[in-house]
């Protein structure tokens, strides 16, 4: 009941006039991101970072959270209007959804998109504003080993959860530690990495990575194919809402075990693009009507929807509890609270109540809102990817410029940027992924300090990793993360199984 | 999703430059997002710098970086001091990693023939995307000397025209608007600000 009261003061918080205002510009904003190609939810949310540092920090959170939603919801709309992912989560439901906008079924399609993704999310936020207190309360025991652990699993399971190969996940990943560790080291005072230039002074700020990584990126690769698209037409009327409501109930077993995927690789770093796909397969493999997948069945909307929406919100459980971000996008926000003074962990959750239930509450509104927003305003979001895409590209790429500038006020921010673009290409072409990096960049710092606090304890004895039950079967955990890749090699051989969906999944 | 690929390829190709370029100005250089590569054997009209090369290089360039890496961590220590753990301690295990894990993607592009097949990037979307990049990096340069408010207006406006080939009385408008709402948005509204070049002095600012 505690859970409940702190609610409701959390929806005090969260329904002042100027959060709501906030929300609405968050929603609006993040499905513009989430419908533009070079935009998404991290660098979207990187990009506005810097504007909210004025801000009180709880506004600041409900906009920018908001953003994230928007963004979630803005994906299915170009995939299914017109067959391009505008995320990497949505890739899945191009396979049903494009194909239904093709057959004049748009509208519903995207009726069941916007409500799956809302039930999915819904579900989420119901598991976060319980499941949330008490694993703070857990973690309120934890020593520097025990969050070492955690870390430690967290980037395991990249590996071990992760589509690329474990070299490349391994070799981004230690990037981002890498760049982490430049600069003024703030225990012993030295100076790492700087070569005596007075630039890398500050080190690498991982918003410029985001910013770079992901918007400039994700430009040139689109620029490759100068291919001309077409979209379906789609409006949506009360009418089709209505019809496709009324159908939706028959596939709640699949939107069930959709939301189970996606809150449970949400928590575990997996992230939406992987719970999409495998809820995908998992729909597919129970359905009554699996051999028509592919070919426009709702069913196969309603899964990868489902999945992605849960896992994205679920993602900030463990930022909030533990200050371990599930996703890219929640990794900005946990740099967020960092800039705004707050530090994330359990806590939070006695420090800043007002802060987190507020944004526990906007997390309830923003998706009813969003999804009352989305289900308005698709034509006016289809309309704007027909605007060429050449005036599209330099302005998306004038809006990075400005956001990687006003991080630091600085130029080199903005070549730093172009640099870690022309990165972004090369790793997203060759299949390196990035969140681990941008990750890793982001809780260097805090992995760093854990370890050596943790060697502290134990004067350097490594040991101090299984010298209780906690802590050992944490770390258990994470070497079989870290060599799943080998077992399950070794499980395929035995088994001979093939996963063609697989292969279409994205690096992410 | 393959199929389409090829066909969208072949369409491409057998088109007449003419009509591709027709199509280009009607609709501006539209794209789509496909992350995966379309497996291309043998295709003597695709030729381009190979995976293999950038594979290789992109491993051998990390390979250096970690070692930059562990060079560093031993010049500021990485052992144990009298207080705790020296600077260097824990970047010295990531150094290590980072070489070990680049190692071994560089062993695997160089010998496996699975792992790094095909063409990275043809001649024709290299130039697309270096059409892209310089443009940019020039936009970047201009900031400096201009300011950004300037350098936006040249660059959206040239990247209309060179891209797109808007006529001037589409280009002129939105390559204004841009950096006016920006001014306004930035300056006035946030008090945010930005680089700003002789232009803005002029005016005041």
């Amino acid at each position: 009941m505690e859970e409940f009261n702190s609610l409701m003061q959390g929806f005090s918080v969260a329904l002042t006039f100027h959060n709501l205002l906030y929300m609405l510009v968050g929603i609006l904003l993040g499905v513009l991101i989430g419908v533009l190609p070079g935009l998404g939810g991290a660098n979207g949310v990187a990009i506005l970072l810097p504007l909210t540092f004025t801000m009180p920090p709880t506004s600041a959170i409900i906009m920018l959270s908001c953003i994230y939603w928007g963004a979630l919801f803005g994906g299915a709309i170009t995939s299914i209007l017109f067959n391009i992912p505008g995320e990497p989560w949505s890739v899945a439901t191009t396979f049903d959804g494009h194909p239904m906008a093709k057959s004049g079924r748009a509208g519903e399609a995207l009726t069941a998109a916007f409500t799956s993704s809302f039930v999915g999310a819904l579900v989420a936020v119901i598991m976060i504003t319980f499941l949330a207190p008490l694993v703070a309360k857990f973690s309120l025991k934890f020593g520097p080993p025990e969050f070492f652990a955690v870390q430690l699993l967290t980037f395991c399971s990249f590996v071990g959860l992760g589509k690329g190969h474990p070299a490349k996940t391994l070799t981004a990943m230690m990037i981002g530690f890498a760049l982490a560790a430049v600069g003024l080291d703030s225990v012993t005072g030295t100076l790492r990495m700087t070569f005596g230039t007075s630039e890398l002074l500050r080190g690498f700020n991982f918003l410029i990575a985001v910013i770079g990584l992901f918007g400039i990126g994700e430009i040139l690769l689109t620029m490759e194919e100068g291919l001309a698209f077409k979209g379906v037409h789609a409006r949506i009327n009360p009418r089709v809402v209505w019809h496709t409501w009324k159908q939706l109930p028959k596939y709640w077993l699949t939107a069930l075990r959709a939301t189970l995927i996606g809150c449970w690789m949400g928590i575990t770093p997996g992230g939406a693009t992987p719970a999409s796909f495998m809820s995908y397969g998992i729909a597919k493999r129970f359905s009554k009507t699996g051999e028509k997948f592919g070919t426009g069945e709702i069913e196969g909307v309603i899964a990868p929807e489902t999945a992605a929406h849960a896992a994205g919100t679920s993602a900030l459980l463990p930022m909030l509890t533990l200050g371990i971000p599930g996703s890219p996008t929640a990794a900005v926000l946990l740099g967020g609270l960092l800039i705004w003074g707050l530090q994330p962990g359990p806590l939070l959750f006695v420090e800043q109540k007002e802060f987190v239930w507020g944004l526990i509450a906007s997390m309830y509104i923003g998706n009813v809102v969003g999804l009352i927003i989305v289900l308005t305003t698709v034509p006016w979001w289809a309309a704007i990817l027909r605007v060429p895409f050449s005036i599209i590209a330099p302005v998306i790429i004038v809006i990075c410029a400005i956001g990687a500038y006003t991080v630091n006020n600085a130029m080199m921010d903005v070549v730093l940027m172009l640099v870690f673009g022309v990165v972004g290409y090369l790793f997203k072409k060759l299949d390196y992924p990035l969140a681990p990096l941008v990750l890793a960049l982001v809780l260097g710092d805090m992995a760093e300090s854990s370890f050596r606090q943790s060697m502290l304890l134990s004067r350097g004895e490594v040991s101090i990793f299984w010298s209780n039950g906690l802590v050992g079967s944490i770390c258990g955990l994470a070497m079989l993360m870290l060599f799943w890749p080998v077992i399950s090699e070794i499980l395929q051989r035995m088994r001979r199984g093939n996963n063609d969906l697989d292969a279409q999944r994205p690096v992410e | 999703m393959h199929d389409n690929d090829h066909s969208e390829d072949r369409r491409q190709h057998g088109d007449s430059a003419k009509k591709v370029e027709e199509e280009r100005r009607q609709r501006g250089v539209y794209s789509e997002r496909r992350q995966q590569r379309v497996p291309v054997k043998h295709d003597r009209r695709r030729h381009g710098i190979s995976v293999k090369a950038i594979e290789i290089t992109v491993a051998a360039l990390m390979l250096a970086l970690g070692l930059v890496v562990i060079f560093d961590s031993r010049r500021v220590g990485y052992g144990w001091a009298d207080d705790g753990p020296q600077a260097g301690y824990f970047p010295f295990y990531i150094g290590l990693i980072l070489c070990a894990a680049s190692a071994w993607s560089l062993l695997r592009a160089a010998f496996s023939n699975r792992a790094a097949s095909g063409v990275f990037v043809s001649r024709k979307k290299l130039r697309l995307v270096l059409s892209v990049f310089f443009p940019s990096l020039i936009y970047v340069i201009a900031i400096y000397f201009i300011g950004i408010y300037a350098a936006s207006a040249l660059f959206i406006g040239a990247f209309m025209y060179w891209h797109g080939r808007f006529p001037w009385i589409k280009i002129i408008p939105v390559s204004l608007i841009v950096p006016v709402s920006m001014f306004l948005l930035f300056e006035l509204w946030f008090m945010v600000p930005l680089p700003k070049g002789p232009l803005e002095a002029l005016a005041g600012y």
